[in-house]
């Protein structure tokens, strides 16, 4: 039996109407609370376009109505049974979002700090054996002299060589950090081995400069030239190595009965608190680099520097620890 | 809810039974959005360096940081903030009729177009979307790695033009309808398919050769005829095209 079609459109339509026009104004205010009344209509709606649109599965087949009706059942159900609730743009919530994903991942920071510290020692190993390893090593071609001679010429500096240059200078710096951590997180795709790469090469630099700079006697310009920006800078990092190996886990699912979509869906919310946290940080480590950490003594005394430096990680170090706990806690 | 995949297309059952299904766009259509947006980009990109130069007046170094900063917000923010601002949409997508949709039909949101934007730093390695090109190639749904740690699909925009019941049914004098028992007879011994079939012929008509459209219209008055069989004074003169059209409306209950 095929059912008679205007007369079926006659009947109906007046309720697709109604669920267009309820549809479109929680569409366009997707934060929007409706009364209970108007959760009901909803459902009543759905569910009758539903039952219209399975009549006419069955029974009819024109093919324009019917992908009307599957247009407006399929966006109402995505909002009635979406149990995530909409994002609002609160911005206490979202910034204690972060330090909420931190916690709840914290073997996952672990990992990434431990693969970092393995790259520290494998720098550290290298240089300490091959001193002439060191083109290879180092990121930044100012660190190609000796660690002596760059002090003596910083601390002996009569013009200021980030003069007219220093906003750039941070701008560029804060993109480009961001731009590595978003790699640390996204590689995180590869099962972590991208992430583990990232991490490790990071750490494999930071050891190198740091056994030659030690190994050179110049551990307090070394202390004073990287914590007032590295304090933030490093757990940025680290923070995206973090998100990396989240992905990497849910991509994995060792342990889970989940399926793998349930499993991405599990950790979205926290990949891009963190990820989004991550970038705050380097945005101000960006300006602390430009404006703070390229000026060495006489202009700011080291003990000045480093103890900024200490401040800002034991700031990070609490806010991470801390912030967000209490009612609204994570389980 | 069930989910099961098909070629071509992401199915969706909801709870109530109703089943629906969206259309996934092919890896070379999400490469012209793509082009779409890069070269939108690019315009966004020229504009703001141009704009930040205006800036030179109070310094020239905070000019060349704005038009650095600019470049990166648009560079990284385009597709995240244009996707959530039009529901999973940017503008290669609107142009070439695509969307983002969460893979379940839920919801999309901001998180996941976060996610699926942010891991374009992979998908576009190591040239022109060569890994996210390949993935979108051998997944079941077509996704590239962001769209998969997302668990997003791109689909083809649904239609939401209300049904043209003119197309199928015309207010026209209709022979067959002068003959109500024998008319609701054929209306009960119809199969769905057949009608469904008969109603694409004629919505596609325009699109056949000649000679393929006289056999498929053919084919279906004959199994139209087989079902009732009318007076000759209701069907004389009547083609096989005209007898199909006429059958579909005594079905569809357009009793002009």
């Amino acid at each position: 039996m095929i059912i008679d079609l205007p007369r079926f459109v006659r009947t109906e339509k007046v309720y697709w109407d109604e669920l267009q026009k309820l549809l479109h104004e929680i569409e366009t205010e997707p934060g929007r609370r409706m009364p209970l009344s108007g959760i009901q209509r909803l459902h009543y709606l759905y569910e009758r376009c539903s039952a219209d649109l399975a009549r006419l599965d069955t029974f009819s087949t024109e093919p324009r109505l019917q992908a009307y009706l599957e247009s407006l059942v399929s966006r109402a159900y995505s909002e009635i049974h979406e149990t995530r609730a909409p994002l609002r743009i609160r911005w206490k919530n979202l910034i204690l979002a972060f330090p909420r994903a931190f916690r709840r991942h914290l073997g996952a920071f672990s990992l990434s700090l431990g693969i970092t510290l393995l790259g520290c020692a494998f720098g550290w190993f290298v240089m300490r054996q091959d001193p002439q390893s060191k083109a290879v090593l180092m990121p930044f071609s100012q660190l190609m002299v000796s660690p002596a001679e760059r002090v003596a010429r910083e601390e002996n500096a009569t013009i200021d060589r980030l003069k007219g240059a220093k906003a750039t200078f941070s701008a560029e710096l804060m993109s480009n950090n961001i731009r590595v951590t978003i790699l640390a997180m996204a590689a995180g795709i590869t099962w972590g081995s991208g992430t583990l790469i990232v991490l490790f090469s990071n750490g494999v630099s930071l050891g190198a400069v740091a056994e030659d700079y030690i190994a050179g006697g110049q551990g307090t310009f070394l202390a004073a030239w990287l914590l007032p920006h590295g304090s933030i800078e490093i757990p940025a990092i680290l923070l995206g190595g973090q998100a990396g190996f989240i992905l990497a886990g849910a991509l994995i699912g060792w342990g889970s009965h989940r399926s793998r979509a349930e499993r991405f869906r599990m950790v979205g919310g926290d990949l891009f608190a963190i990820v989004a946290g991550a970038a705050g940080l380097l945005v101000w480590a960006g300006i602390v680099e430009a404006f703070v950490s390229q000026y060495h003594r006489p202009v700011i005394p080291y003990g000045l520097k480093i103890g900024f430096g200490a401040c800002e990680l034991v700031a990070l170090a609490a806010f991470l620890g801390w912030a967000g706990r209490g009612n609204q806690e994570e389980t | 809810m069930k989910v099961s995949g098909r070629k071509n297309s992401l199915t969706i059952e909801t709870p109530e039974g109703v089943v629906f299904s969206y259309e996934l766009a092919t890896p070379v259509t999400r490469a012209l959005a793509w082009a779409v947006d890069a070269a939108a980009i690019g315009a966004a990109s020229t504009t703001a360096a141009t704009l930040s130069q205006s800036a030179n007046i109070l310094s020239p170094d905070w000019a060349k940081a704005l038009g650095v900063a600019l470049y990166f917000l648009i560079s990284t923010g385009y597709g995240i903030v244009l996707e959530w601002r039009w529901r999973g949409q940017t503008l290669g997508k609107r142009l070439l009729g695509l969307r983002v949709i969460d893979a379940q039909g839920l919801r999309l949101q901001l998180p996941q177009i976060a996610l699926r934007n942010l891991l374009r730093a992979v998908d576009a390695l190591p040239f022109f979307y060569l890994l996210g090109g390949s993935a979108s190639l051998v997944s079941r749904y077509s996704q590239r790695l962001g769209d998969l740690a997302a668990n997003t699909v791109v689909v083809h925009e649904r239609t939401r033009l209300e049904p043209d019941l003119a197309q199928i049914a015309p207010a026209r004098y209709n022979s067959l309808l002068a003959h109500p028992q024998l008319a609701a007879r054929l209306r009960s011994l119809a199969s769905p398919e057949a009608v469904g079939i008969a109603v694409r012929a004629i919505a596609l008509r325009d699109g056949y050769d000649p000679a393929a459209r006289v056999e498929l219209f053919r084919e279906l008055s004959g199994y139209f005829r087989s079902l009732v069989r009318f007076p000759e004074a209701a069907v004389e003169g009547l083609t096989d095209e005209q007898y199909v059209r006429s059958a579909l409306r005594v079905i569809y209950g357009n009793g002009a």
